[in-house]
Parts: C-alpha cells; sequence; structure tokens
C-alpha cells in the first residue's frame, strides 16, 4: 500500500522540527532553509502550514526535465532527483505549479521531498501528528489533492 | 496505425512514448536528422561548463529505451510532405506513408545578414555539433565575442564564463534579455555581469567580420572594433518549415495548429519549437520555444493522434536562466495587460526585484530575480487564474508576499 504526507495544519505549532529533521536528513546540519518542507507563518506565527510536495501525479517537473533526472520510485510513489543527472537548468522550479521544487546553489542541483525512501523524517518528529504518514487513499488526502487537479494546465480531458 | 513523427528533439520523443502508452499496437516511428541519439538542446551549457559529458545531454539514458518501446528511430531527413497520399519523402528519394503525422522539427539558428558571418570561427549554439565546435575554439584566456543576450545567449553567456574565457557580449538591443525582462531587472543583470568581469556592449551592432592573421575581428556600428579567437552567435532562430512548402499546411511564424495541436490538414499535428499554437496568456496564436511547451504539446498532441480527444488550454511563456550566479525568472505577461495593475519590490544593490502584474484581482504574470524558493507558486497562480481577492490589495503593498497569497488562495489555509 502506497503512503503520503498527510498535513493538517490546524494541529501545527509551528515548532519547526520538520525542518530541522528534513535538513538533517538530506545534507546533514540542522539548518532549516535547507529543508523540503517548509513552515509558513499567518497572523505573526498564529497559524501556520506546513508545505510540501504532494508527488501529484501529473508530475510537472518530471515531465518538464530535459535529461530524464527525475523518475518516480515505484516502491514509495515519490518523485526524486538523481543528482548525478540532474544538470542544475532550474526548469522543474518554474514548471512545478505548486513551487515544491527548489534550486539549491550550493549543489548547482534542485532539491524535492523524496519520502526519505518510504520513513518521511518530518512526520517522524512531528509532535503534534500535523503531520502523518498515511496510507494514500485517506480521504483527507484526497482532499489536500483536489487543488492539484484544478491547477490543470493539462488537457481537459 | 502508422505513426510518424518527424524531429526526434522533447517534443518528437515524448509524443512517441506518449504514443505508445496511449495507443500499444500502433507502428511508431522517430524520424531524425542529427546524428547522436535523441538529445536535449537545453543541456548543452551544462556540456560546454564541463558538468556533463554528451551522454548527459541525451534525452533518455537507458541503451534500448526507443527498442523496449518499439518505437523506430530512424536517421533521416524529411524533404517534402504530400497530405493527398498520406506520405512524406525523405533526402535520398524514400517515401513513407502515414495515418497520423506529428511535426516536430524544432528549430534553426539564425545569423544575422552581416558580412563575415560565413567566417570559421563564428559559430552558432544550437546543436551538439556547434557545441563541440566552440569547446575546441573557448579554451582558458581565449577572446570570445557572444553576439545577442537574449535568453539563449544569457544561458550560453554563463556557459563560456565557466571554460574561463576572455568574454565580451554585443547585444543590439538597448538591454540584455529584451523579451524576458524589463529595463529594471535588465539593469541589475547587466551590472551584475560587469562586475563579474564580462564586458558587455548594449545598443551596440556588429556591421562586419573580418578574418585576420590568426583570429577575427569584428567591426562595431562602425565606430569600434573587438579582435576575437571565436564568435559564438545567438541572435535568433527560426521553425524549420522548409520541408512543408506546398504541402498546404498553414505557416506563420510557425506551423498553426488549434486547440488539439492539429494543422488544417486532417491528422497532421505540430509540437514544440516549431509549432504556433495557443497562448494561455493571451488566447491567441504563439510559438513558445522553451522546453516545458515542447513537452506539454508533445504528450497532447500524440493522445490527439491516438484518438483521445484532448484539448490544450494553451502554453504559457515563462523562463528561469543563471546569470554568472544570478537567477532570474519570467512568466506569461510580465509585461503587464492592458488595464491591469502591477506591483515591484526592487532592491537593485542586493540584484533582487519581483515585478507582479494582475488582471482584476488575477495574476498574470511575474519578473523574479534573485529569488529562488518557491518560484513554482507563480506559474501555479497564473495557470490556475485563481482570484486573490484581498490577497491583491496586499501584494500590491508587498509583492514579497506572494508565496503566503498563494497558500491562503490554494491551500484553503485561510
Ligand atoms: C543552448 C540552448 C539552451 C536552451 N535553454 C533552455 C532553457 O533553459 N529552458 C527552456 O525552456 N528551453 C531552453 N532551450 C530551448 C529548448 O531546447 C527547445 O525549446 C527544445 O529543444 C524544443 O524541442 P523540439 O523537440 O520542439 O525541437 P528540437 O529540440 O529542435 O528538435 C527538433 C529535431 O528535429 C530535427 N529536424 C528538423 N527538421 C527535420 C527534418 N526535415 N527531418 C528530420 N528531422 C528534422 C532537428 O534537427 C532536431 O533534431 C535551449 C536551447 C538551446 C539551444
Amino acid at each position: 500500500m502506497q503512503k503520503s504526507l498527510l498535513i493538517t495544519a490546524d494541529l501545527c505549532t509551528s515548532c519547526m522540527q520538520c525542518e530541522m529533521a528534513c535538513s538533517f536528513e538530506h545534507e546533514g546540519v540542522f539548518n532549516p532553509a535547507k529543508s523540503r518542507i517548509k513552515v509558513f507563518e499567518f497572523e505573526h506565527g498564529k497559524r501556520a502550514i506546513p508545505y510540501t510536495c504532494t508527488q501529484c501525479a501529473e508530475a510537472w517537473c518530471l515531465h518538464a526535465c530535459p535529461v530524464e533526472a527525475l523518475s518516480r520510485n515505484p516502491q514509495t510513489g515519490a518523485v526524486e532527483v538523481d543528482d548525478d543527472v540532474c544538470v542544475g537548468c532550474k526548469v522543474c522550479t518554474i514548471a512545478c505549479p505548486f513551487g515544491t521544487v527548489n534550486y539549491n546553489q550550493d549543489t548547482g542541483k534542485v532539491i524535492k521531498c523524496d519520502l526519505c525512501g518510504g520513513d518521511p523524517q518530518c512526520a517522524a518528529v512531528c509532535p503534534t501528528d500535523a503531520i502523518v504518514y498515511v496510507d494514500a487513499n485517506w480521504t483527507g488526502y484526497e482532499r489536500m489533492k483536489q487543488w492539484a487537479v484544478k491547477s490543470d494546465a493539462r488537457p481537459s480531458a | 496505425m502508422d505513426y510518424v513523427i518527424v524531429g526526434a528533439g522533447p517534443a518528437g520523443v515524448i509524443a512517441a512514448e506518449t504514443l505508445r502508452r496511449s495507443d500499444p499496437a500502433g507502428a511508431i516511428t522517430l524520424i531524425g536528422d542529427e546524428p547522436e541519439p535523441p538529445y536535449s538542446r537545453m543541456a548543452i551549457p551544462y556540456l560546454l561548463a564541463e558538468g556533463i559529458g554528451e551522454e548527459g545531454t541525451h534525452l533518455r539514458h537507458g541503451g534500448d529505451h526507443y527498442e523496449k518501446l518499439k518505437i523506430e528511430v530512424r536517421q533521416g531527413r524529411v524533404a517534402s510532405l504530400s497530405p493527398g497520399d498520406k506520405s512524406l519523402a525523405l533526402d535520398g528519394g524514400e517515401t513513407l506513408s502515414y495515418d497520423k503525422l506529428l511535426i516536430a522539427t524544432g528549430a534553426h539558428a539564425v545569423r544575422p545578414p552581416i558580412p563575415g558571418m560565413d567566417l570559421p570561427g563564428v559559430e552558432n549554439c544550437w546543436t551538439l555539433e556547434d557545441a563541440r565546435r566552440i569547446a575546441a575554439g573557448a579554451r582558458p584566456g581565449s577572446r570570445v565575442v557572444l553576439m545577442g543576450a537574449g535568453f539563449i545567449g544569457c544561458i550560453v553567456l554563463q556557459a563560456l564564463a565557466a571554460r574561463g574565457v576572455d568574454l565580451t557580449v554585443v547585444e543590439m538591443e538597448s538591454r540584455m534579455l529584451a523579451r524576458m525582462m524589463d529595463d529594471a531587472g535588465a539593469e541589475m543583470i547587466e551590472r551584475w555581469c560587469k562586475s563579474k568581469g564580462v564586458e558587455v556592449l548594449t545598443s551596440a551592432k556588429v556591421t562586419g567580420v573580418e578574418a585576420t592573421n590568426g583570429g577575427l575581428r569584428l567591426i562595431i556600428d562602425d565606430a569600434g572594433m573587438i579582435d576575437a579567437d571565436l564568435v559564438v552567435c545567438a541572435t535568433g532562430v527560426a521553425p524549420n518549415l522548409g520541408f512543408l512548402e506546398g504541402s498546404g499546411v498553414d505557416t506563420d511564424l510557425g506551423v498553426l495548429v488549434n486547440e488539439y495541436l492539429e494543422t488544417g490538414v486532417a491528422g497532421v499535428f505540430a509540437a514544440g519549437d516549431v509549432a504556433q499554437g495557443p497562448d494561455f496568456s493571451t488566447g491567441k496564436q504563439a510559438v513558445h520555444a522553451i522546453q516545458p511547451t515542447a513537452s506539454e504539446h508533445g504528450r497532447i498532441a500524440a493522445r490527439n493522434m491516438a484518438g483521445h480527444e484532448t484539448r490544450y488550454r494553451g502554453s504559457l511563456s515563462m523562463n528561469v536562466l543563471n546569470t554568472l550566479g544570478l537567477i532570474s525568472s519570467s512568466f506569461g505577461l510580465w509585461a503587464g495587460a492592458d488595464g491591469g495593475e502591477r506591483a515591484v519590490a526592487a532592491d537593485p544593490e542586493r540584484f533582487r526585484y519581483l515585478r507582479l502584474e494582475f488582471e482584476d484581482d488575477v495574476l498574470v504574470g511575474a519578473l523574479c530575480l534573485g529569488l529562488t524558493q518557491h518560484v513554482g507558486v507563480i506559474r501555479g497562480l497564473v495557470q490556475t487564474r485563481v482570484r486573490l481577492g484581498p490577497w491583491k490589495d496586499r501584494l500590491l503593498n508587498d509583492p514579497l508576499q506572494v508565496m503566503s497569497a498563494y497558500l491562503e488562495r490554494t491551500q484553503g489555509v485561510a
């Protein structure tokens, strides 16, 4: 059964543990600036929303890549960047209508959520269950994905 | 069903793969006239910068990728098309028949009609063959003149600089990136380039190139001259339409196609740099010679060729560029819509700039400089035509709030 990140913004206290864990998992440092999940605060921190890639079915990033550096991991369903192939052209960063693929100027490659290979650290450390890793057919996840469908530049088939 | 695709760039390859998924039994022939396996032109700058080898430019990496999908890849040049008997002729005389045809022939580099542009040492930067010649001539310390500072020119600028050449850029227009940046953004990019040791001449017209002892000399506006070992010409491209002469397929700037990416001739479709198709922003037909459009066109044309009627809402003009470490991007109607409104945040000292263009309370275009995080949401906002409601006024006051506006208006956090 494929799993997905389910984010419930109401539960987020913007403790930033997810950003720290993500950065440590991928970069080996506790640096929120290098996190693939980002907590955005509203009303001076009264509300917050953790935000990252939904591994959307359309995969705009993957289709726009000129050199096949992005591919879907059949186990986790995550779209992953192959650093050895990525040339750093950044076309995926403007093609993704969710803004969840970002350019890392230090490495000259792009970075995005890869679900940590099936054990997403953001969910593992979240103390309030604002981020959980659940079966992909969970209804809340479907709701979250609805916007992904609306954002369609794709065929109205 | 016999599908024939002319042109084995990104549009052609993605169309072939999509056809295979949509019609497992169809016969698919992909004809390309370049000698290499199908590759991405846009990876060439990274080859020149020596970040990758030639295989790194290939569109697909598995050696048997096309065989496995039963896509027949043929090398050859299509010379003419006769839709009357659904056939095409290759150079050398062979003819091929098709049920559905895709024109994905891309574009070719165009040089200005200036004396001396045909001299050895004057190169385009469009094909892998061009790249090899540039690599041979652009060595550390070589004097290189780049003609043209448009989008492609600026990408090539970055690659040449990475090779450690002594670089001069000559641009005829009054600013760099005339079709991707406004005056304010272009001024910052030009100043940035100069601060990194690249000579940039704008409003400067090359009127002739001459051979000198062991090199080239460019005459600029009859006034100055520049000596060079290599001249790289990035002064524009034009769609490859020649073989369509007399075919009855309508062309303007490119091959005219409707929202199903079909030409006026039934069964003949076009995609990518060669196609003039629906423009998301204007509703008119435009040539958007960019990778994302080639990819979307390829997929949607193929769906329609296979009989799965699929309407295309139009391509969005968008670019992202790295100029010596300064990253810029442009989206949609960045120059503004009639009767629209504009929000600008500029910090020229720190090379940061954001310009948003609205029509009513919908974002229709943007320019960004020095911003790399979450820029994709601008595409999201433009292409979903999300109403910004109260966020429009907030953005007019502070355009840097665009990510917050996006989250509230699309993710329902409000
Ligand atoms: C240096 C460079 C950098 C670029 N950078 C970017 C970038 O950063 N972002 C971006 O979005 N875009 C970029 N582009 C543009 C992008 O590469 C093109 O938009 C894309 O290649 C278009 O794909 P296509 O399949 O339509 O055409 P092409 O890639 O041109 O492929 C068409 C193929 O058809 C072949 N062909 C033509 N006529 C015939 C014929 N009669 N018979 C058989 N074959 C034929 C051609 O030789 C070619 O192989 C760049 C281009 C270059 C050159």
